[in-house]
């Protein structure tokens, strides 16, 4: 059974969110990383590109097949986790934790309610399975 | 009965989907004037011996004379064996198999295939093949804008002694991509040091030998691009590796995509093709790389065995983001060059190219001591060569043609006067009488 921290935000493409302050921690949820399998590559953005919320910003490419990362915010990255280029397997690993993707510094007020709650977000994950 | 499953019902319902008349509309945007209007000469049914009668005499057309053809596509001398064993059921498709590891035997041909490629190019990693050399060199080109990101610039230089065909293929697939094809002009048939023209450049193209044969100095130019920022993609002719030094070792660091023609590695010529494109480069860029990567692994009870280790980006996983919609390999051309390269070996393919490069040499000495023939340009040249003749080659070229040979190809509109040049080829196949028929046959003309 998927891991769903009730502290985070999900998108319906399966990224998660965590604010902190202006700033938003992205990655990809345990149920994503499930279905994926192995994570063999990850392309990450540019530090200092401005991003739209909904826009491809990455890539995470499994031995099945390689999916587009998209932004669940919009604003500028300012980090991305450089360790993943050498070590994949740390979205498998942990997810929620040393397997984040970027960093968003959101404009103001991006935080869409589009985003869901773990709840709302695990009653999808529930839903895709069937 | 017809092999579309779809019925008029299943037709005419997608059509009002749609909202369109006819399945033609769908074809709107093709031009009229290209757009085929019916098949006119196609006769009736005939007979399989009237059919084979008149194959066969369609096929007589193109074999009419001892060839000196060359310009991308070469008459090398292909063993029995390639073909034979190339034609067998197990290896006989144009595809790698979707349900690939079923099909270990191909995997591991595919797998040596690339091995093969590597080496000769001194690069890290092949695919399994593309269309033809001239689309392998716009996927080289798209890979490159992927690959330097930092650059931010789309501006691709290509030497004007690149074969005038890839530069066409090239512009017709990236000019609509936002990509811009700027040419480097040559002096005496090469790319000379144009430091300044590379600043702000994606890629830079070096050709070796070029389009005239000759020689450039692909280790200045290499580094010239690197400092400036620029990718360099090599486009090679795979023989002439066995004997010039691979484009993995130009300059300091090598280029970073390497491409080509298969078809000097036991394609017949076959009126121009088919042929198979080649395309490698470095581990840190296979990502970009377009197509497919079989790669050896063991089983769970540690076997060797083969599987598909690379095609997560292709177009039936990643549908319309696919690294390239147009990778479709030419799996059975593969299967003919790596049976080919098998039995050459090594050593073989440096003694086809020894004797292409003496064979050429030989007939340009010869051809060059007749009144009025001269080497266009004045640089080493491998195994082809620009000879400026007193008339006009096209001309000069259907006379020759009368006399069973297949003088050359005629330089026409490459430059000013090209209509009296004409690029020349002896591959390891002509023998010295072949040359002697060729200066009598110019004399008797």
């Amino acid at each position: 059974m998927s891991d769903f921290p009730p502290e985070l935000r999900y998108a319906r493409t399966h990224e998660w969110v965590r604010v902190e302050g202006n700033r938003a921690t992205v990655g990809i949820s345990d149920y994503a990383q499930t279905q994926l399998g192995d994570v063999v590559y990850v392309e990450l953005p540019e530090i200092g590109s401005q991003v739209e919320a909904q826009s491809e910003v990455a890539v995470v490419e499994s031995v099945k097949a390689a999916s587009d990362i998209y932004a669940p915010v919009s604003g500028e990255v300012v980090a991305s986790n450089e360790e993943l280029e050498s070590a994949p397997e740390t979205v498998n690993l942990d997810p929620y934790g040393d397997g984040w993707f970027f960093m968003i510094e959101m404009s103001v007020d991006s935080l869409s309610d589009e985003l869901l709650s773990a709840e709302a977000y695990e009653a999808l994950c529930v839903e895709e399975g069937d | 009965m017809p092999f579309i499953p779809h019925t008029h019902a299943d037709t005419e319902s997608m059509l009002t989907t749609l909202g369109i008349e006819s399945i033609n509309d769908l074809f709107d945007e093709i031009p009229a004037d290209i757009q085929c209007d019916g098949l006119p000469d196609l006769r009736d049914g005939i007979s399989e011996m009237a059919m084979q009668r008149h194959m066969s005499e369609k096929a007589h057309i193109d074999e009419t004379g001892i060839c000196f053809l060359g310009a991308g596509c070469y008459d090398h001398y292909i063993p029995a064996a390639v073909w034979d064993l190339t034609s067998r059921g197990e290896f006989l498709t144009a595809y790698t198999p979707y349900q690939a590891e079923a099909s270990q035997g191909t995997l591991q041909l595919v797998y040596e295939f690339q091995t093969m490629l590597a080496s000769l190019t001194a690069m890290d990693v092949a695919n399994a093949s593309v269309y033809d050399g001239a689309s392998a060199l716009a996927e080289a080109i798209l890979m490159a804008v992927r690959i330097n990101r930092k650059s931010k610039s789309r501006r691709v230089m290509v030497p004007s002694t690149l074969h005038p065909t890839y530069l066409a293929t090239v512009e017709s697939i990236v000019s609509h991509q936002g990509i811009s094809v700027e040419s480097l002009p040559a002096e005496d048939g090469v790319t000379p040091m144009l430091k300044a023209k590379l600043d702000n450049a994606v890629a830079v193209v070096l050709q070796q030998p070029n389009f005239f044969g000759l020689l450039e100095d692909a280790d200045t130019l290499t580094e010239h691009a690197h400092a400036a920022g620029a990718l360099v993609i090599g486009v090679v002719n795979p023989m002439t590796l066995a004997l010039l030094k691979p484009p993995g070792e130009w300059g300091d660091n090598g280029a970073d995509i390497v491409c080509g023609d298969g078809q000097p590695l036991g394609i017949p010529m076959a009126s121009g093709g088919p042929s198979f494109g080649f395309l490698c480069t470095r581990m840190a860029h296979v990502r970009q790389l377009p197509g497919r990567i079989a790669g050896r692994t063991q089983d769970k009870d540690g076997n060797d065995g083969f599987v598909l280790t690379l095609q997560a980006r292709e177009q039936h996983i990643r549908r319309a983001k696919a690294t390239s919609n147009i990778c479709t390999n030419q799996g059975l051309l593969v299967t003919a060059a790596t049976i080919y390269m098998t039995l050459l070996g090594r050593q073989g393919l440096k003694e086809v190219a020894t004797a292409c490069v003496r064979n050429t040499h030989q007939l340009v000495d010869r051809l060059t001591t007749l009144p009025n023939i001269e080497k266009r340009f004045t640089g080493h040249y491998f195994h082809e060569c620009v000879l400026d003749f007193p008339e006009s080659t096209v001309e000069l070229q259907q006379r020759m043609l009368k006399q069973g040979i297949l003088a050359g190809h005629p330089m026409t509109g490459m430059f000013d006067e090209g209509d009296r040049a004409m690029l020349v080829c002896a591959t390891e196949a002509r023998t010295a009488q072949d040359i002697e028929s060729y200066v009598q046959a110019l004399a008797d003309g």
